[in-house]
């Protein structure tokens, strides 16, 4: 006879001294509406892929502390906006040998990308899952005669964050059957995987623990719509690989590369436990 | 160098050695049904005020990013596992050393990582460099800073 401890019963003693409900009281009870005209969806009950998982999901803003919200609250005070301006500078800048600007074939940028931001990732006409990133080197490298950017580069966070403020308030709207799906179980087989030697899957600690601090970290659900976010720490821009990359290293792990079909296929699927809410368009984190 | 010096330099490693000698092998820890260890990894005493620094030091136990312990006086400490105040009374020494060693076999999917564990892992890593572990990955513990957590933990008692 083995007398393992159930997690159950654990949980239930657990229970006596902080129940669930208090630890979650410990997200803020708020409501983000951006400049007070662009209501944003920051809570939402999940898609129902998720059910067994989590019932309702949340944006990383909901976690964060009164000063951090409030700099999202408002585009004076969001420090991404600066980012976001050199990005839309850049839009009509003709680059590369065919003398060519992105609005010469998009027109104006909040046309032109309105509501992208929100479909990313997505397959490509070859059936290729592409990240944001990928599209915009398709169209400097192959269209424009121009340079590709690199992932994590000066002009490559300013064009991305450019592009995401049009999909403000717009629901993430990816898709993750047909042709997609391949894709998107890999990336869930990624999410549950425990990597390293602390062994901890992305779950351990954004599905099973949010609400919870790790150290001084209040733990959201490790969401994505937000993204690109400003992070104070840093005092720059962060991309959605870029922190998935510091999430793996921080369980004692040989992570994986910005870029890499690893990562892909994890932010389509990270995209898709955040159906429901709205696209931030630049998000502020400590 | 003095002769006596010299003596006590020879003394000491081999004190050291023969400690070694004597350590258990993270792979050959055997534990009990309910996931303690019974015998000590060293057979040396454990030092409890050793174990509180690998408690709050984070390239050692870390302990406390998850664990409330009143008795330490590390800043922001965690919430992810239960508060350790007590479980010097909650339990045993062995079971403190089987959980210490390796949770899982205490309680089953648990987060809380190994810490005398050396795989098999999933991409382990270089400490925190992101980069590929060497083939010979050390535990995130050594067998005596186990011995001196345990013991730090037996301090740890209802008031
Ligand atoms: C020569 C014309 C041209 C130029 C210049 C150009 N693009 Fe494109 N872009 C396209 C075409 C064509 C597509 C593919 C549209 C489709 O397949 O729906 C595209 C697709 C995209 C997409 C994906 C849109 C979506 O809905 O999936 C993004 C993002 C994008 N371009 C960004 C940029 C940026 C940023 C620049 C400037 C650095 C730029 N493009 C310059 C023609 C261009
Ligand atoms: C050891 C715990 C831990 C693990 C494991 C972990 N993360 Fe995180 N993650 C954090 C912490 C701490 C933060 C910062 C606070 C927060 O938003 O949760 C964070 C933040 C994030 C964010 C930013 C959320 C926001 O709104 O700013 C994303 C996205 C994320 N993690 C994704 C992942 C993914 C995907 C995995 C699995 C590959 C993962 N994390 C694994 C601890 C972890
Ligand atoms: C990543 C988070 C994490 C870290 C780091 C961690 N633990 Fe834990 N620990 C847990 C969780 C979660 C539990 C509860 C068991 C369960 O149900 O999963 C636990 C349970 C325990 C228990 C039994 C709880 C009780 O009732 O007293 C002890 C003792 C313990 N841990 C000691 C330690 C020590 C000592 C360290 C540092 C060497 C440590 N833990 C590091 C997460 C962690």
């Amino acid at each position: 006879m083995t007398l393992r401890f159930s997690r159950t019963i654990l949980a239930a003693t657990a229970a006596f001294a902080l129940s669930s409900a208090a630890l979650h009281a410990e997200m803020a009870d708020d409501e983000l509406n951006i400049n007070g005209d662009t209501p944003i969806t920051v809570k939402a009950p999940a898609a129902s892929h998720l059910e067994g998982h989590l019932d309702e999901v949340y944006s990383g803003w909901l976690f964060r502390t009164d000063d951090t919200r409030a700099m999202e609250q408002d585009d004076f005070d969001n420090p991404i906006m600066i980012f976001a301006e050199k990005g839309m500078d850049n839009w009509s800048v003709a680059d590369g040998s065919e003398g060519k600007s992105c609005a010469d074939c998009h027109g104006d940028i909040s046309e032109g990308m309105k509501g992208v931001r929100a479909t990313m990732p997505k397959l490509n006409a070859k059936g290729e899952l592409w990240s944001m990133e990928d599209y915009i080197n398709d169209c400097r490298t192959n269209r424009m005669g121009a340079e590709a950017w690199g992932w994590d580069s000066g002009p490559m966070h300013n064009m991305t964050v450019a592009i995401s403020v049009q999909s403000r308030g717009m629901p993430v709207n990816v898709t993750i059957d047909g042709d997609a799906a391949p894709f998107w179980e890999k990336g869930k087989e990624m999410y549950y995987t425990r990597y390293g030697q602390l062994e901890l899957s992305c779950a351990s600690c954004h599905e099973e623990n949010y609400g919870n601090f790790i150290r001084a970290d209040h733990l959201s659900q490790g969401q994505i719509q937000a993204f690109p976010v400003y992070r104070l720490k840093n005092a720059g821009v962060v991309s959605i690989h870029n922190r998935f990359k510091g999430c793996i290293r921080d369980t004692r792990a040989e992570t994986f590369g910005v870029g890499s079909p690893e990562f892909h296929a994890l932010e389509l699927y990270v995209a898709s436990r955040g159906m429901g809410l709205d696209i931030e368009g630049g998000g502020v984190r400590p | 160098m003095n002769r006596h010096v010299a003596w006590a330099a020879l003394a000491a490693t081999f004190t050291a050695s023969a400690a070694f000698a004597a350590e258990t092998a993270p792979m050959d820890v055997k534990f009990d049904d309910a996931g303690g260890v019974e015998a000590s990894l060293t057979g040396q005493p454990g030092d409890p005020s050793k174990g509180a620094e690998v408690a709050s030091t984070k390239s050692l136990g870390n302990c406390v990013s998850c664990h409330v312990v009143s008795a330490l006086d590390a800043s922001f400490q965690g919430n992810i596992g239960p508060e350790l105040n007590g479980a010097g009374d909650r339990w045993s020494e062995a079971q403190l050393r089987g959980i210490v060693i390796d949770a899982k076999h205490t309680f089953e999917g648990t987060v809380m990582p190994g810490m005398y564990k050396t795989g098999p892992f999933i991409r382990p890593g270089d400490g925190y460099t992101g980069k590929a572990a060497p083939a010979d990955l050390p535990p995130i513990l050594n067998a005596q800073q186990v011995e001196d957590v345990v013991a730090f933990l037996m301090t740890l008692k209802e008031e």
